[in-house]
């Protein structure tokens, strides 16, 4: 399958439904990679036409602003803006909370104006209006996964019950951690920590979300964010349950259930 | 004699509320210290959350136990003071129980309903001070809660429980001297607590009830205009400011950042982008970022003074909760103690005059690195303070003007700005994932 850029879709003078705004993670990490393939996967299930940037997508300048690089994530901002709007984009999904937040929440403050989507809001959507199938309730119906909230979709912008809505549509039994919803507990990634060794304490941040998620008893670790993805396994890698308990991106979850 | 104490009175009064406003107006020039910021959004979003957050506690009601017991403390401080009122006047015009003709039969209900809630005020903080003292809850034993943040917490709940039972022992000899029909205390009805108080007092002379009436009568305002005054130094103080705090807190989303527009113009001229519509006037701002109290907003300072050191904020951070120095309310303990710095140093000399230390003497790199921008400071805040901010002013400065970050990070801002992505991976390279597809 071949997923057409934004400049392809222009050479045939049409226009996609909407951007699928894929990020630095699912761009370049193998785990997180398999999120954009599942939403690409989805994406063309429901007949959505939809293109991506390709090599014209640039970070958000997200990890450079909470870092505290404000020029920098100017600049890039500006720059996406540019190349957005020279498209005509007007819907854009992500698989992404810090690029939904900040193409959402930062850049029409700089003239980037845009309708934008986490893509659990928008699978969501699509399962609501029936666009996608999902298979009925198989031997693996009523097992039980827990999820993890990403801080930059729940406290940031509120969405809490999009990721547990499309869990419970199939048929997955939530099992909540102790911090949940707006009290969920961090993931240690956030405010560029990705990019940085952990300060000193007694415990990794990741470690210790791990030790909730795995006191749930799932099978199965929700996530909705390829950094808490990635955290969240190096915490089952360190507590050497990365066998027994899997870590998957809500859009894997979906993908695997289509009809 | 009545009115030579009608005299001593009013000059407590006059004297008290002097002092008073004296202080609350340095407060005010302190806040003011603070960079300009225009407050946008609707007016009707802002008076919500001040009736929700302020008034209606709600945040507080995420911890249920806490919460009823500050309900207790927070609607016996609201209604008793309908008391000081009649007590104020009863000073200024030398009466006694002026209301009381007025009110008639529903007067004693009044009193009963206050005497009820100052019942519930010593309970409650006698609840707070076994906590704090005994029961050692874990987010008031942190490293900033150590010398005058515990002794202040101590000297409000024993001070409240004192005034509260002046209050009482006032009412019980009121109630007693009553009973007996004695000079000018005339009957007022049953007050419900401190009228089977007065039952047992009543084997006391008239004397010795008048000199409690009048002793307890007099201490506690005398008190109650003493903790006034101590309010300024306090934390105690939220209970002022937790008003405004509310009303000029942000509205954006937790996780949005205020854009710094006095960078604008140059990278867009520096992007070969037209400079539109900018006011070629704006100057450049003193610092990139925070490096001291002037640095950062007004509204960062308001809430620094907003701050009751609760620590619900640090409870609930990811970077504390694993052992690292970040603590979001000592980001605001920090603010708040340079802010006073300063303050004392124009007091001093009249103007400030640079004394070689800023907010990151107070707060150190460390802390700040640790901060993973979750927001769960700023969700738990009961009064809408957001450490977060602060923490994101300082590590500006610290990035942009002092040069200061750690090797990755610079090595992440290079691989931003060379390939358009945090990692070193080529731009062609974006679009291989949909190649396995």
């Amino acid at each position: 399958m071949h997923i057409p850029t934004m400049a392809e879709w222009q050479a045939k003078g049409e226009m996609p439904e909407l951007l699928y705004w894929v990020g630095c993670a699912a761009s370049f990490d193998a785990r997180a990679q398999r999120t954009a393939r599942a939403l690409a996967t989805i994406f063309s299930r429901a007949g959505i036409r939809f293109g991506i940037l390709g090599n014209e997508e640039s970070c958000t300048g997200d990890p450079a602003r909470r870092a505290g690089h404000e020029f920098l994530f100017q600049m890039m901002a500006l720059k996406n803006i540019q190349t957005l709007n020279q498209y005509g984009i007007h819907t854009i999904v992500t698989s992404c909370p810090h690029c939904f937040n900040t193409l959402k929440n930062e850049y029409p403050a700089l003239g980037g104006h845009y309708q934008v989507w986490h893509h659990t809001q928008y699978l969501y959507r699509l399962i609501r209006e029936k666009r996608i199938q999902l298979k009925p309730v198989s031997q693996a119906a009523l097992q039980s996964v827990t999820y993890h909230d990403s801080c930059y979709l729940g406290r940031g912008n509120g969405i809490y019950d999009a990721p547990r809505d499309i869990l419970q549509a199939l048929q997955l039994k939530v099992v909540e951690m102790a911090h949940h919803r707006s009290r969920g507990l961090c993931c240690g990634a956030g405010g560029a920590q990705m990019w940085k060794e952990e300060e000193k304490g007694n415990i990794r941040v990741n470690i210790a979300r791990t030790q909730e998620a795995l006191a749930t008893g799932s099978s199965t670790i929700a996530a909705a964010c390829p950094f808490c993805h990635t955290m969240l396994f190096d915490g089952l890698k360190h507590a050497g349950k990365e066998d027994e308990v899997q870590v998957k991106d809500i859009a894997e979850l979906v993908a695997e259930h289509l009809a | 004699m009545m009115l030579v104490q009608q005299i001593l009175f009013i000059a407590l009064l006059v004297y008290a509320i002097t002092r008073f406003s004296r202080q609350v107006r340095k407060i005010r020039r302190n806040v003011l210290l603070g960079q300009d910021e225009q407050i946008t959004g609707s007016r009707w979003k802002r008076w919500k959350n001040v009736l929700l957050l302020a008034f209606g506690q709600k945040k507080m009601f995420r911890n249920w136990i806490p919460a009823i017991l500050h309900l207790f403390v927070y609607l016996g401080f609201i209604i008793i003071n309908l008391e000081i009122l009649e007590i104020i006047l009863d000073g200024i015009l030398g009466t006694h129980r002026l209301l009381l003709p007025l009110l008639q039969d529903i007067y004693p209900v009044f009193i009963s309903a206050f005497e009820v809630l100052a019942v519930l005020v010593i309970l409650a903080c006698s609840i707070f001070l076994i906590r704090r003292n005994i029961l050692h809850v874990r987010r008031f034993e942190h490293p900033e809660m150590t010398r005058w943040p515990r002794q202040d917490a101590n000297n409000i709940l024993i001070f409240e429980i004192i005034l509260m039972l002046l209050f009482l022992t006032m009412n019980a000899s009121d109630q007693a001297l009553q009973l007996k029909h004695y000079g000018h205390y005339h009957a007022a009805g049953d007050f419900l607590i401190t009228r089977p108080i007065a039952e047992g007092w009543k084997q006391f002379s008239p004397a010795l009830l008048v000199a409690f009436e009048r002793g307890a009568w007099w201490l506690h305002i005398a008190g109650v205009l003493f903790f006034l005054n101590y309010l300024p130094y306090s934390k105690h103080f939220h209970i002022l400011l937790a008003f405004p705090n509310t009303y000029y807190a942000p509205l954006e989303p937790k996780s949005q950042m205020p854009l710094m527009e006095s960078l604008l113009p140059e990278v867009r001229s520096m992007m070969g982008l037209a400079v539109e519509n900018e006011p070629q006037q704006v100057s450049p701002p003193a610092h990139f970022g925070a490096k001291d109290v002037f640095d950062l907003s007004w509204r960062h300072l308001l809430a620094a003074y907003s701050c009751t050191e609760c620590g619900r904020c640090t409870a609930a951070c990811p970077a504390n909760q694993t052992g690292k120095r970040l603590s979001p309310r000592k980001i605001m303990m920090d603010t708040r103690d340079r802010l006073e710095e300063v303050g004392r140093n124009i007091d001093a000399n009249g103007q400030f005059v640079d004394d070689g230390k800023s907010l990151l003497d107070y707060i150190s790199e460390e802390e700040l690195r640790a901060c993973t921008t979750c927001q769960a400071c700023v969700e738990e805040c009961p009064v809408s303070i957001s450490p977060l901010g602060i923490i994101l002013e300082l590590r500006r400065y610290l990035v942009m003007e002092a040069s200061r970050s750690p090797q990755e990070w610079n090595a992440m801002f290079t691989s931003i700005e060379n390939n358009g992505a945090p990692w070193a991976f080529p731009p062609d390279e974006r679009a291989q994932w949909a190649a396995e597809l």
